[in-house]
């Protein structure tokens, strides 16, 4: 195994969230706060540790395969963490380790749950970067990583399979680097025209940041209590409509500027995903328009709550708990879908949700006809069958992770069932609200410290799709 | 630039690779989408599985904005029809490979044209050509010529009792005047340009480029001639060995083959009258001692296999037969083969991938001095280029003593007309000349590149 290029690469990301970490800095010399010095302080700490790592374990040959690919990719993801929580312990404004660990993980892995009671009193720079995590975690670190760093190893389509979320990767051009530079082209330009648009609409200009921030990287961290809910209502559609673009498949984009409009039109994966948030709603619009005697209101509410869990980004105009029970169940079937395969989504993704059930309907085919043979399509193309096993086992992993996790959680006293339940799903989907004491209006603050660890694990193996977290703390993976 | 593959065997994947190291951006078709997974693990590039003469596939694959699109599946008519659509839809150069020697005679030009093919690649032909030239000049590993056929570079093995060894280059000079430049030097796992200074050793691999004409008479001065083979056994009734029993039977040769098919034996008696076939299993050794392993003055082996052909070479190499060629492909083999004591060996997937690295390299570079061809010698450790020198070459008005060239880079001949130069100090590179450069460690696109 290629242990240097692991520990290399490690020091690569320690240096690169160095630089990134400028940008927060700069804002919060720009509101003249104190918090700038645990940037300060921060950058040096990722510099040394990155230099030393990336120095020290100098790679022999940079050729990777898929274990080191996946070993690669956790490390890259911890470090990550743990460098970027500095801030807020050293700052001061979160001081115990393990709520920062919580928070900053939350925020890589797109998730937005958050532990902060009184998000308003954090310094502008903290929320910046609080923000700006997830616009880093959306796409991948190591897809920008790839983007930006020359002399990327022949094989990093391994380390781009294991970050990039979705069954299978797809390149857009013939090398990794130049696709990895069009999707940061493509997510730079989105996330700059939500900005336009939102400041056009009135909201701050450090506000449409933050919330074109969390959009992009369909995280969810706002910078109210309230969340977007004391926004006008210009500025929640251009939200609502935006979570929708983010939770696409980025290829479609690529393939729009390069004027190929049938396979994107024809795209089973994009009607399923409109589909499902067309249905979803209208059904809680016309469940929650008796209560509210608005219909646009109506509108207005189930739209920007249904774009946000399924593209699991987790903003809320309301407290979805507070809604009929109807509505509930359809917001706790969502908790689960994503958005599709290749965007910044977390969750199932529409493509996997759509393979099974196209594998199931044929599989009740064979049991009417037990000799006919059938394949399954999917955008034109036949699947293989390794394909749809490979996807039955992952979908069994992702059950049992859910179930295991949800079980420590149990441990502690102070939950109930719903809480729980729902905790663990929204952080494995990296959504970021649940029910009960963990919905839209409440947070996670109440959970011990184990339940923190454990449930920003859990985000972690949601984000990076469950095979690098368990390979690369399975003994079998350091073996020689 | 953007090149694609239609076809992931062998060559294909030999190209890809030797595409992929000179940088340019490759999307491979093939039909087997196992094959497709496998080359997606292994190198940089996009892949479409699909069938390479169907439009909807190439358009797929982008064929509109490849500037090159290289076909060798296994069917010379696939890869006849894919050349031809992807010109009409618009890619700038096609290669097809066409194979089959029936395709390969007068048919092939009108082909060429009628279909607007640029180039067309035939590997066992390119073999048997370079099988050839070994054979008329066996005291070479290999040789590679250069255009118009006058000038070559000789690859030889310095052997214990060379005469040689521990001599400075100076003192060969001196001592052994003629048309010559030693002008690289392979030890072991490295590679120089030797200066005047530079002791050789035995075991040592050198090139050395002279006129055509001269080689022979050189390498007798030089002590290393061995006289050129006329009694050949060639094992494995196959494409390469078609060819080049055909071109052996044009001179005063004694050529026989042994193949174990039958049916392959009759079409070989039907295609090559005056060669004897041996119907029997060449790895018998039995029965190459009774048809005279002995006695041959070279051995050829080019059966489909890879290791049978190693293990029969190294037995006729035991039996004494002066010079032992064997066609090994893949790349790991070949160097275990050489580390056996295999002197000679070929192949055809190199020669292919050879000429697309210098066919894409001409491509990138439309301007300034074109690449005519390029070899890479010493194990891909080095590249001797022939550059076609333009009329705006910058450097016209300097002799070469006055340049001053970047590390480890040689002119090693200069070709004028129908003068072959072998360059001194005091001579010039002009426009219309062809400049032969030995370089190691770089990658040269234009004549320009070599100067400091």
């Amino acid at each position: 195994m290629n242990r240097r290029m692991i520990l290399h690469t490690a020091g690569k990301t320690a240096l690169i969230e160095a630089v990134l970490l400028i940008l927060p800095l700069i804002v919060s010399l720009i509101y003249k706060e104190k918090s700038a010095v645990a940037f300060i302080i921060t950058i040096g700490i990722a510099l040394i540790l990155g230099a030393l790592a990336s120095i020290v374990a100098k790679p022999r040959t940079n050729t990777i395969y898929a274990k080191e690919g996946f070993i690669i990719v956790t490390l890259a993801w911890i470090t990550l963490s743990v460098i970027g929580c500095l801030p807020f312990i050293i700052s001061g404004a979160i001081p115990n380790f393990f709520d920062a660990i919580f928070e900053t993980v939350s925020g890589f892995t797109t998730t937005g749950s958050s532990i902060l009671r009184n998000v308003e009193a954090l310094p502008k720079g903290l929320l910046f970067w609080r923000s700006f995590t997830h616009w880093v975690g959306g796409m991948g670190i190591l897809v920008f990583v790839m983007a930006i760093l020359p002399n990327v190893s022949d094989r990093s389509i391994h380390i781009m399979r294991a970050e990039v979320p979705g069954p299978v990767v797809g390149k857009l051009v013939p090398k990794v680097k130049d696709t990895a530079k069009i999707l940061y082209l493509i997510y730079i330009g989105i996330t700059l025209t939500e900005i336009v648009l939102l400041i056009c609409g009135g909201m701050g200009i450090f506000d449409s940041f933050i919330h074109s921030f969390g959009t992009a990287g369909t995280g969810g961290f706002g910078i109210r209590t309230d969340s977007i809910a004391s926004y006008n209502p210009y500025s929640q559609w251009v939200i609502t409509i935006f979570m929708l673009l983010f939770g696409l498949n980025f290829n479609y984009f690529y393939l729009f500027l390069m004027k190929k409009f049938k396979p994107v039109l024809k795209s089973a994966e994009l009607w399923t995903y409109l589909g499902i948030f067309a249905t979803a709603s209208a059904l809680i619009t016309i469940n929650i328009y008796p209560s509210l005697n608005n219909l646009s209101l109506a509108i207005r509410q189930s739209c920007f709550q249904v774009a946000s869990i399924v593209t699991t980004t987790g903003y809320a105009t309301t407290d979805f708990n507070l809604w009929p029970t109807f509505s509930k169940g359809i917001i706790f079937i969502l908790l689960f879908l994503g958005g599709c395969a290749g965007s910044t989504a977390g969750g199932l993704k529409m493509s996997r949700i759509v393979l099974m059930f196209k594998a199931l309907k044929r599989e009740l085919q064979k049991a009417l006809h037990p000799r006919s043979a059938k394949a399954v399509l999917f955008e034109g193309k036949r699947v293989e069958e390794g394909v749809l096993n490979s996807l039955g086992i992952y979908f069994i992993l992702y059950m049992a992770c859910i179930g295991i996790i949800f079980l420590i959680l149990c441990l502690e006293r102070e939950f109930d069932i719903l809480s729980n339940l729902t905790a663990t799903i929204t952080c494995i989907n990296n959504v970021g609200p649940g029910f009960g004491a963990v919905g839209p209006a409440s947070n996670f603050a109440d959970y011990n410290w184990f339940s923190k660890i454990i449930l920003s694990f859990a985000m972690l193996m949601g984000r990076l799709e469950f095979y690098p977290i368990i390979l690369t703390f399975s003994l079998s993976a350091w073996k020689k | 630039m953007k090149i694609l593959v239609v076809g992931c065997g062998k060559i294909g994947t030999a190209i890809i690779s030797s595409l992929l190291r000179e940088g340019h951006d490759v999307v491979a078709i093939d039909n087997n989408p196992s094959v497709m997974a496998e080359l997606n693990n292994l190198y940089d590039i996009m892949s479409v599985c699909g069938n390479g003469a169907d439009c909807d596939t190439l358009s797929e694959a982008g064929v509109q904005s490849a500037r090159l699109v290289v076909a060798v599946t296994d069917s010379d008519e696939l890869n006849m029809l894919c050349c031809f659509l992807a010109r009409r839809m618009g890619a700038h150069h096609t290669i097809a490979r066409i194979r089959n020697p029936e395709y390969n005679d007068q048919s092939l030009s009108f082909m060429r044209s009628e279909l607007h093919l640029s180039m067309p690649i035939n590997p066992e032909l390119q073999a048997a050509k370079e099988i050839y030239n070994i054979l008329k000049l066996p005291a070479a590993v290999n040789i590679e010529k250069f255009s118009g056929r006058n000038f070559e570079m000789a690859e030889l093995l310095l052997k214990d009792d060379s005469p040689l060894n521990g001599m400075y280059i100076y003192d060969v000079r001196r001592k052994f005047p003629g048309r010559y430049l030693i002008c690289v030097v392979g030890r072991e796992e490295n590679v120089f340009i030797p200066d005047g200074n530079f002791i050789l050793k035995s075991g040592d691999r050198i090139g050395i480029t002279a006129p055509v004409t001269e080689m022979p008479k050189l390498l007798k001065t030089l002590g290393l001639a061995q006289k050129s083979a006329k009694n050949i056994m060639i094992l494995g009734a196959s494409k390469t060995a078609y060819y080049l029993a055909k071109m052996l039977s044009s001179g005063n040769n004694n050529v026989k083959i042994i193949e174990l098919n039958r049916n392959r034996c009759e079409e070989f008696c039907q295609a090559l009258p005056s060669t004897m076939i041996v119907h029997g299993d060449g790895a018998d050794q039995e029965l190459l001692l009774e048809e005279g392993i002995k006695g041959m003055d070279a051995f050829v082996s080019l059966t489909g296999m890879d290791e049978e052909n190693i293990l029969i070479s190294i037995f006729a190499s035991l039996q004494n037969v002066p010079k032992v060629i064997s066609k090994v492909n893949r790349d790991s083999l070949a160097a275990m083969a050489e580390k056996l004591g295999l002197e000679t060996i070929l192949s055809p997937r190199k020669i292919v991938s050879d000429i697309l690295s210098s066919y894409a390299r001409a491509l990138e570079n439309s301007e300034g001095s074109k690449i005519e061809t390029l070899y890479k010698i010493m194990d891909d450790k080095a590249e001797a280029l022939e550059f076609n020198v333009q009329s705006d070459f910058v450097y016209k008005e300097k002799s070469l003593k006055e340049l001053t060239f970047k590390n480890n880079i040689l002119v090693a001949g200069i070709i004028r007309g129908k003068k072959n130069i072998i360059p001194s100090g005091d001579d010039y590179i002009l426009p219309g000349d062809k400049v032969i450069v030995i370089a190691a460690g770089h990658r040269l696109n234009d004549l320009s590149d070599i100067i400091k």
